[in-house]
């Protein structure tokens, strides 16, 4: 499995170049580069304030990059014109971190609701293949519940489906095991997996759990205060002797180098 | 960086100017892209749905029908027996009907409306939309290819463009019918004579800036109560924040484009 995987990775489906990024003044994404190959897990991994959510929403394109290329497909997207943009996201499927179902659309016409927009078939044929996807994630028979009747990862399941419903080669999951207990984190865990073995599909997996990330991932990339830290398969993360990334998998606090300076000026609050 | 006085104030005030000019170019944005949607959406397959346009009207327009009717009615029977009491005085109490008739059909008729549709719909959608923000919604709208502005806002502007004018005829008939009681009762004519009366005082003229008005409102409505919902960040509470300032700035805006309106149509 994994030897065909490399081979053919040749062409990457992401690639990220010196991505720069700021929020206000404040520097989120500090020189990023990365690349993911096709029919490849990437598991984006970094604690709260890494920066992995503003990467995930510059991979998807809800903001648009100054400093730094980014390409879907190999297509800039900065270059894309609205038109292409809309041809592109048909390729994708995000499963959001809440599920972001629609509220007033029950389960089933949620995930049919891409097959409304972007195709002509009947509706039969739209309720059979969102079906399909709901037999895939494990809910079926659950289409005509509202959003706010499922549980947490029910919902999960559910904004699976509809990103899949499209047959994207290129998936997003943002935290997937969040809020989860660990039986039915693991259960999502599977499902990823059984995913990609069962359809044509590049993942990409934004999350901070360390279990989950080793048990899906084809390599990870370790952010760390908008940097990467590494980029490797699961064994070389594990045995890893940068600091930060060790201190991530062994869960040791950070311990943040005081600088008396600063620290006074932090304090008193003077401005430069 | 304490700014006392003076300095305090017209930083505040220019900070202010600048947020306004800002959300009126987000406004202009905002109507340039639903525009755009309406004409072109069908070309680039990506059509505004009947299907919503038709639940916004319902929403907007016919469940707004009973508050509508009896506010207006009260408004023209409040109309009635002021005139009359005032006119009273110097004895042209029967001249109470033209100023009625066109009163009503310039100004306060649409102006009743579009306060009606500002407190119903104007918080509703403020709170759809800023739910949507919120809950990732919108965001999964862009990702999956749809336009969250054609789906969202170019059904409710045409919703408006088509329930405004609408609205407007009913709360300008309710409003007159409302006058037309009163008269009844206080200067003893049939209802009959005092709608000949009010026909015969009525120009095209006068319907037409009432109309013309209403759309107005409602170009207004829809984008005020749609942006203030995009906006809307900050958990329950500012999604509280951004409904309440959606009412109150859509009501606002009807009242001051009213009155700029006037100005030039008059004048």
């Amino acid at each position: 499995m994994m030897t065909a995987m490399a081979q053919q990775a040749d062409r990457p489906v992401i690639e990220v170049e010196n991505l720069v990024t700021y929020y206000g003044r404040q520097k989120v994404l500090d020189d990023v580069s990365l690349s993911i190959a096709e029919g490849e897990i990437m598991v984006i991994m970094g604690g709260s304030g890494s920066g992995k959510s503003t990467l995930l929403r510059y991979l998807l394109g809800l903001h648009r990059p100054d400093n730094g290329v980014i390409r879907l497909f190999g297509r800039d997207i900065n270059k894309l014109s609205g038109r292409d943009w809309m041809a592109l996201r048909k390729k994708m499927g995000v499963a959001f971190q809440g599920g972001a179902l629609f509220n007033s659309m029950t389960v089933g016409e949620n995930v049919r609701m891409p097959l409304h927009e972007h195709t002509h078939l009947d509706e039969n044929t739209m309720r059979i293949m969102s079906r399909m996807k709901l037999e895939v994630v494990n809910l079926a028979g659950f289409e005509h519940l509202m959003p706010s009747q499922l549980s947490g990862g029910m919902l999960k399941r559910a904004a699976l489906a509809r990103a899949l419903v499209m047959d994207p080669s290129l998936l997003f999951f943002d935290e997937p095991s969040a809020g989860l207990d660990p039986v039915v984190a693991a259960d999502l865990d599977k499902l990823i997996l059984r995913i990609r073995d069962a359809m044509q599909v590049s993942i990409v997996v934004v999350t901070h759990e360390l279990q989950s990330a080793f048990d899906i991932a084809d390599r990870i990339t370790v952010l760390d205060q908008g940097r990467i830290l590494m980029v490797g398969s699961v064994d070389e993360v594990r045995n890893s002797d940068i600091p930060r990334v060790r201190n991530l998998l062994s869960r040791t606090s950070e311990e943040q180098i005081v600088n008396a300076d600063e620290y006074l000026q932090r304090l008193t609050g003077s401005v430069d | 960086m304490q700014a006392s006085g003076f300095r305090g104030f017209s930083e505040r005030l220019g900070r202010q100017f600048a947020t306004g000019v800002e959300d009126f170019g987000y406004g202009a944005l905002l109507l340039a892209e639903s525009l755009f949607w309406i004409v072109l959406g069908r070309w680039w397959q990506q059509p505004v749905r009947l299907q919503a346009m038709v639940k916004e009207m319902m929403e907007i327009g016919v469940l707004a029908i009973p508050v509508l009717s009896i506010l207006a009615f009260a408004n023209g029977a409040m109309m009635a027996m002021q005139g009359i009491y005032t006119l009273r005085d110097f004895g042209a109490e029967s001249q109470v009907i033209t100023g009625i008739a066109t009163s009503v059909t310039r100004e306060f008729g649409v102006l009743i409306a579009g306060i009606v549709v500002a407190g119903r719909s104007g918080s509703a959608i403020a709170a759809r939309i800023g739910t949507m923000q919120m809950a990732q919604e919108i965001d999964a709208l862009r990702v999956m290819g749809v336009a969250p502005v054609r789906y969202l806002v170019a059904p409710i502007l045409v919703a408006m463009l088509v329930m405004m004018p609408t609205l407007t005829i009913l709360s300008d008939s309710m409003a007159i019918l409302g006058g037309g009681v009163v008269s009844m009762m206080e200067l003893h004519i049939s209802l009959g004579t005092y709608l000949e009366r009010v026909l015969s005082v009525l120009e095209p003229g006068d319907i037409w800036q009432g109309m013309s008005k209403s759309l107005v409102f409602g170009v207004l409505l829809t984008l005020v109560a749609t942006g203030n919902g995009f906006n809307a960040t900050g958990g329950a509470e500012g999604l509280g924040r951004a409904t309440t300032r959606s009412v109150v700035l859509c009501i606002s805006a009807i009242v001051v484009a009213d009155m700029i309106f006037t100005f030039f149509l008059i004048l």
